[in-house]
């Protein structure tokens, strides 16, 4: 008869944590960040086509960090669920919060019943009338889930990107000051030596949840509207880095000095550029 | 929500299932009672138990195409609504009116948006223009055997397709009938009772090159010659302020004709069959 190990309950579900935590910090790093206009989601995308960032409802988004495959089942999941309630009550009906206990729930039972928990960490988002109102959920690969106060940070080192949010996070911020802060707060981890760097466009998922767009207030920014927002060093750079096929080298890691200056103090862009789409 | 979830609270497996991007599929798994077509119906003709929507037109014109529905419902010989909506936008780029049992064919488009809508979502681009309008067939085919117990719909589908190759010629007109086919019609189409008028009066009027403006005039026109002739299509209603609906689909997507708007055009389409009624 084969001879049974007893394992104590601590040590199974340490190793878990332990196991997700150490892939997930192995990954690019995801902001959400509420600011006057709406939600704004910016990731550190490579690729232009599989999405960390997605629209779940209305007036629900959804950003990920971890593994694609395994984030983008519980994006479709959630996509589902809005469609079927928005579906068999009112579009109005759908609201994030049941959305993000859904996703605990779910994560939550992943977690405890299979050997390999999700290596994920998502965030539901919905946009409000107000700045102040917006739900931000971050959830992680146990089903832990938290309501932050209006800026929030996913993957590898967000405990460093958290803190530059913490210290900068104002509600009444305009689209081109959240994205440079949340630029910013990217940028502050993953530089040699501990240096702040510059991450060009082509390594840039944006788009926002707009405060103020009847229906579907999801859009994504990318192409001339992205490169309006970005310092201007860091835009031009992308035009370099477009001609070649570079989108997969990691450009933005190698930046002179005072282009990482120009992150902090350019900020001085009309913003009406950048509402556009 | 309730299911076959091994563990408490968690998400049912149709949720979580990959490879459909389809909601209608996720539906049939997840909450098959809310498919219209599921329910069975007692044997024999139901034709006059619940309210019908009658004349929607849609014609083409340079850059796009305009769809245009009375707001009718009656239930026989009475009218069961004077206000009815039976023109909606189906996703950005297209629209769609039925005609028929208003119960089932309103269902049917709602079910239809969060099919575009949902397909959208999940694989992160739209559906081409002529696959949308062969989902709609086969959504169709699915109510052919409410159908035959009386309780038909017809849908009228137009679009603007964002891949032609000339904008000016890209607004796209498909009719279907009860059985689920699917045609592509060359410049306009009418659906409903009073649809035989109401393409007849089309018919002597349309160009090659009519504005945004002349087509949406035509399509009034063609309503007033539908409720002229058909009671069960409303005319305009000047006492109550009741107006046609009109739709377009442009390069700029689809939307609804302002009320205001279309009260001027169809307050002048009265005038002119003051003096000359027959248009």
């Amino acid at each position: 008869m084969a001879m049974q190990f007893y394992t104590s309950p601590e040590q199974i579900m340490r190793d878990r944590s332990e196991f997700a935590r150490k892939n997930i910090s192995r990954g690019r790093n995801t902001v959400v960040v509420s600011f006057a206009e709406g939600v704004l989601f910016v990731a550190e995308n490579l690729s232009t086509t599989l999405h960390k960032i997605s629209e779940l409802y209305d007036r629900i988004g959804f950003a990920a960090v971890g593994r694609y495959n395994e984030f983008e089942n519980l994006r479709s999941a959630g996509v589902r669920m809005a469609d079927l309630r928005g579906y068999a009550y009112d579009r109005r009906d759908v609201k994030p919060r049941p959305l993000a206990k859904a996703y605990a729930q779910t994560l939550g039972a992943i977690f405890t019943e299979q050997t390999k928990p999700f290596e994920v960490e998502i965030c539901v988002a919905g946009v409000a009338g107000k700045p102040e109102d917006d739900e931000l959920y971050r959830l992680t690969y146990d089903g832990s889930i938290n309501d932050m106060p209006g800026y929030l940070a996913m993957g590898g080192q967000s405990d460093r990107v958290d803190v530059v949010l913490k210290d900068n996070h104002r509600f009444d911020m305009t689209l081109q000051e959240a994205f440079d802060l949340a630029l910013r707060a990217l940028g502050s981890v993953g530089g040699e030596g501990g240096e702040p760097r510059t991450i060009g466009a082509d390594r840039l998922e944006v788009a926002v949840l707009d405060r103020f767009r009847e229906g579907r207030a999801f859009r994504r920014i990318r192409g001339g509207a992205l490169t309006a927002l970005l310092p201007d060093e860091a835009a031009s750079d992308d035009v370099d880095a477009g001609d070649g096929d570079t989108r997969d080298e990691p450009s933005g890691d190698t930046e002179k000095p005072p282009a990482k200056k120009a992150t902090r103090a350019k900020r001085a862009k009309p913003d009406k550029k950048s509402t556009e789409e | 929500m309730s299911g076959e979830s091994r563990f408490p609270g968690r998400l049912p497996a149709a949720y979580t299932a990959t490879g459909s991007s389809s909601f209608t599929e996720f539906l049939s798994q997840a909450a098959p009672e809310l498919l219209p077509g599921r329910r069975p119906l007692p044997p024999g003709d139901h034709g006059d138990f619940a309210p019908h929507g009658t004349t929607v037109v849609a014609l083409r014109f340079l850059g796009g195409v305009v769809m245009a529905g009375d707001r009718r419902a009656t239930q026989g010989n009475m009218i069961s609504n004077r206000n009815i909506h039976k023109v909606h936008p189906a996703d950005p780029y297209s629209l769609i009116g039925i005609a028929g049992t208003a119960g089932i064919g309103l269902e049917l488009i709602k079910l239809y948006q969060v099919e575009l809508e949902h397909h959208e979502k999940i694989d992160g681009e739209p559906l081409s223009l002529h696959g949308k309008a062969n989902k709609l067939a086969n959504m169709i085919r699915g109510n052919l055997g409410l159908a035959m117990q009386g309780l038909a719909v017809l849908p009228l589908f137009a679009g603007f397709d964002v891949d032609a190759d000339a904008t000016e010629d890209a607004g796209r007109i498909f009719s279907f009938d009860v059985a689920g086919s699917m045609n592509e019609e060359l410049q306009y189409d009418a659906i409903g009772s009073g649809s035989i008028f109401a393409k007849a009066a089309l018919k002597k009027r349309l160009r090659d090159d009519l504005t945004q403006d002349e087509a949406i005039r035509l399509a009034l026109e063609a309503l007033y010659d539908a409720a002229d002739d058909d009671s069960a299509t409303g005319g305009p209603d000047l006492s109550r302020r009741l107006f046609p609906n009109v739709m377009i689909a442009t390069a700029e997507g689809s939307r609804r004709i302002s009320e205001e708007d279309v009260e001027v055009v169809a307050r002048a389409v009265v005038e002119g069959r003051l003096t000359n009624p027959g248009g």
